[in-house]
């Protein structure tokens, strides 16, 4: 759960980009990742696990906030209750699934702000550089000088918990990572002689930055900010572990493996199963984007 | 380099400025105001009034700041709200037993990241190198305190080999050397260590991959150097890449034990945050974000120096 800080290294897909084959490059790429199996698969997962979330009230027939106390943590493969049921006698299965309501945007959310707010000022430090560039770089330095998930339950927890306060705290620990990376793209970018060739025949740089800097650095900030999703996963579900985030009785998988602790001595498997949704949702979005940086050809 | 050691640390001074604003607005970022908190909702205004005088919050903002970086920086970390003890004295003890727990994880997933990564950079057969890549991936992708719960369940509930929580038997809040309380590191241990695998056996994998591909490598063979002769001086080119990410490593497993800390009951800093944060403890949040968050600048700053010292290329500034 620690983001890598390594910058990536897009020089073959701003080549290929550059040399004025970007409708080929992106076929290429389509191309390369419809031939990559575990992608694929992940992705299938991954869809199945959201469709199931969206769809959850039509594809369950169980109500997820329905407690019965004579039908408490039921063991699994009792039916109605394929997966069992939880502490509170609510079945499991249909609060897994309604779980991926929560947990997916939880995770989701924060780093697609991050890379909204993230890319702003990255792609800004980098095209303007100058002050502009320190300043900004060096903000982001002392969000650096804090472990990742420090920040994010130092934050939460002065903040208090809740979803918004979440959202809040991963969103603000994503943007310095999101921003370097742009800023070092949208650097490398601005040293390619199309750019200057474009201020030499008169472009503005609104222009510049719309047309030639934004269709180039995007592509790298968007794989990167793909891989930053499973680690953004993992901490919400983890500060909801800690009841720092979602709050009951709200199906989240953080939240249910921390209330279904105390059921290890008597259906230890019941209380692994959040875990087991968290673990493969994490692991597919990181095959993915995995299988997506190698399609772009961005080196990591 | 004695030189530069100097740059890299007045660079610090800025960061570290920033750093200790980040932390003093922690408490203001808390729902209601810092007295609301230690009073009594039908506390008297008068008292309210007397104890904001007494902790400075009537005063402006910038005055408040200034106030309490001196107060902080003379080594006082004030009050702790919830037991009446320093807060220097609680976060002290508490980041002990998290360092203890640290380095163990670190030595672990070091070792085993650096056998691991350097077979696989070596693996002739696609099945080692697929294995590993594999046991990396996972390391990267596992919640890791669901991973705690889960080797809870086997070692201690299902198989009752190890304890289940704690630093050591009968509620020990201390750590010392001998079997038992061994015994309770394992579990612990076993999981923090998990992320920081994943991590560095993928970099050590890759930058080993690197460096044997690189001509001094051919010449070497050429030269008919033995096999052993060889990895040294492979090691060695890959050692400041892989020192630097395990720095990095070190830095978020003191920082990021908390989930793991909570799980086992382990009495660190994490733990400490964690009940602080509940207790609406300020004091103990602010002193502990800012104790770990200046070990973690330290920490990095240390490893800058030594991967420099190891490769004169990679300076910054």
């Amino acid at each position: 759960m620690s983001i890598s800080t390594a910058t990536l290294d897009p020089t073959a897909a701003l080549q290929a980009m550059a040399a004025g084959a970007t409708r080929g490059y992106w076929r290429s790429v389509a191309r390369r990742l419809g031939r990559d199996p575990v992608t694929l698969t992940c992705a299938g997962v991954l869809l199945l696990i959201i469709l199931a979330a969206i769809f959850a009230p039509w594809v369950m027939p169980l109500d997820p906030y329905k407690t019965s106390m004579l039908r408490r943590l039921q063991p699994l493969g009792s039916r109605p209750y394929w997966l069992g049921t939880d502490e509170l006698g609510r079945d499991m299965l249909t609060r897994l699934i309604y779980g991926g309501r929560l947990s997916l945007s939880m995770g989701v959310a924060p780093v697609v702000m991050a890379f909204l707010i993230g890319g702003f000022f990255g792609i800004a430090a980098g095209f303007i550089g100058g002050k502009t560039n320190m300043l900004i770089m060096r903000v982001m330095d002392v969000f650096y000088a804090f472990p990742s998930v420090l920040l994010a339950i130092s934050l939460s927890g002065a903040m208090g918990a809740g979803i918004e306060n979440t959202l809040i705290s991963l969103t603000i620990v994503f943007i310095p990572p999101i921003c370097r990376v742009s800023e070092s793209v949208t650097t490398q970018v601005r040293g390619f002689d199309f750019v200057d060739a474009a201020r030499a025949s008169g472009a503005s740089a609104l222009t510049i930055v719309r047309v030639h800097v934004l269709g180039n650095v995007l592509g790298p900030i968007l794989v990167y900010a793909t891989s930053l999703i499973s680690v953004s996963i993992i901490l919400s579900a983890g500060l909801s572990f800690l009841g720092l985030g979602v709050k009951p009785p709200e199906p989240e998988w953080g939240l249910m493996l921390n209330t279904l602790r105390q059921a290890i001595y008597v259906n230890p498997v019941l209380a692994a199963l959040p875990g087991v949704m968290i673990f493969i949702t994490s692991i597919c979005f990181n095959l993915m984007s995995d299988g997506i940086r190698a399609a772009m050809d961005i080196k990591a | 380099m004695l030189l530069y050691a100097l740059r890299r640390l007045i660079y610090l001074v800025p960061v570290a400025f920033g750093v200790s604003l980040l932390v003093f607005s922690l408490v203001h970022l808390a729902p209601g105001d810092a007295i609301s908190a230690i009073v009594p909702p039908d506390a008297p205004q008068e008292v309210i009034d007397k104890l904001k005088e007494y902790y400075g919050f009537d005063k402006p903002l910038p005055v408040q700041y200034f106030r309490w970086l001196m107060v902080t920086l003379s080594g006082d970390f004030g009050t702790s709200i919830g037991t009446g003890r320093p807060v220097a004295e609680e976060v002290g003890s508490a980041f002990v037993n998290t360092l203890i727990l640290a380095v163990a994880a670190i030595l672990l997933s070091s070792i085993l990241a650096i056998i691991l990564g350097t077979a696989a950079a070596y693996a002739k057969t696609r099945i080692v190198d697929r294995l590993v890549t594999s046991i990396a991936l996972v390391g990267v992708s596992v919640p890791h305190f669901w991973l705690a719960i889960v080797l809870v369940i086997i070692f201690a509930v299902e198989l009752g080999v190890l304890p289940p929580m704690g630093i050591g038997p009968e509620n020990a809040t201390g750590w010392r050397l001998d079997g038992p309380h061994l015994a309770h590191m394992v579990l612990p241990t076993i999981a923090l260590s998990v992320i920081p695998l994943g991590v560095m056996t993928r970099t050590i994998r890759s930058t080993v991959k690197e460096v044997l591909s690189m001509e001094f490598v051919t010449a070497m063979q050429a030269k008919g150097l033995r096999h052993s002769q060889i990895l040294f001086h492979v090691m060695k080119n890959a050692a400041p890449t892989c020192l630097a990410v395990m720095g990095l490593q070190a830095g978020n497993l003191i920082g990021g034990s908390i989930l793991i800390e909570t799980v086992f009951a382990w009495p660190g800093t994490g733990f400490l945050l964690n009940s602080a944060i509940f207790r609406r403890d300020l004091p103990i949040l602010q002193g502990t974000t800012l104790v770990l968050a200046g070990f973690f600048m330290l920490l990095n700053l240390a490893v800058d120096i030594i991967q420099t010292t190891l490769d004169p290329r990679i300076k910054r500034l």
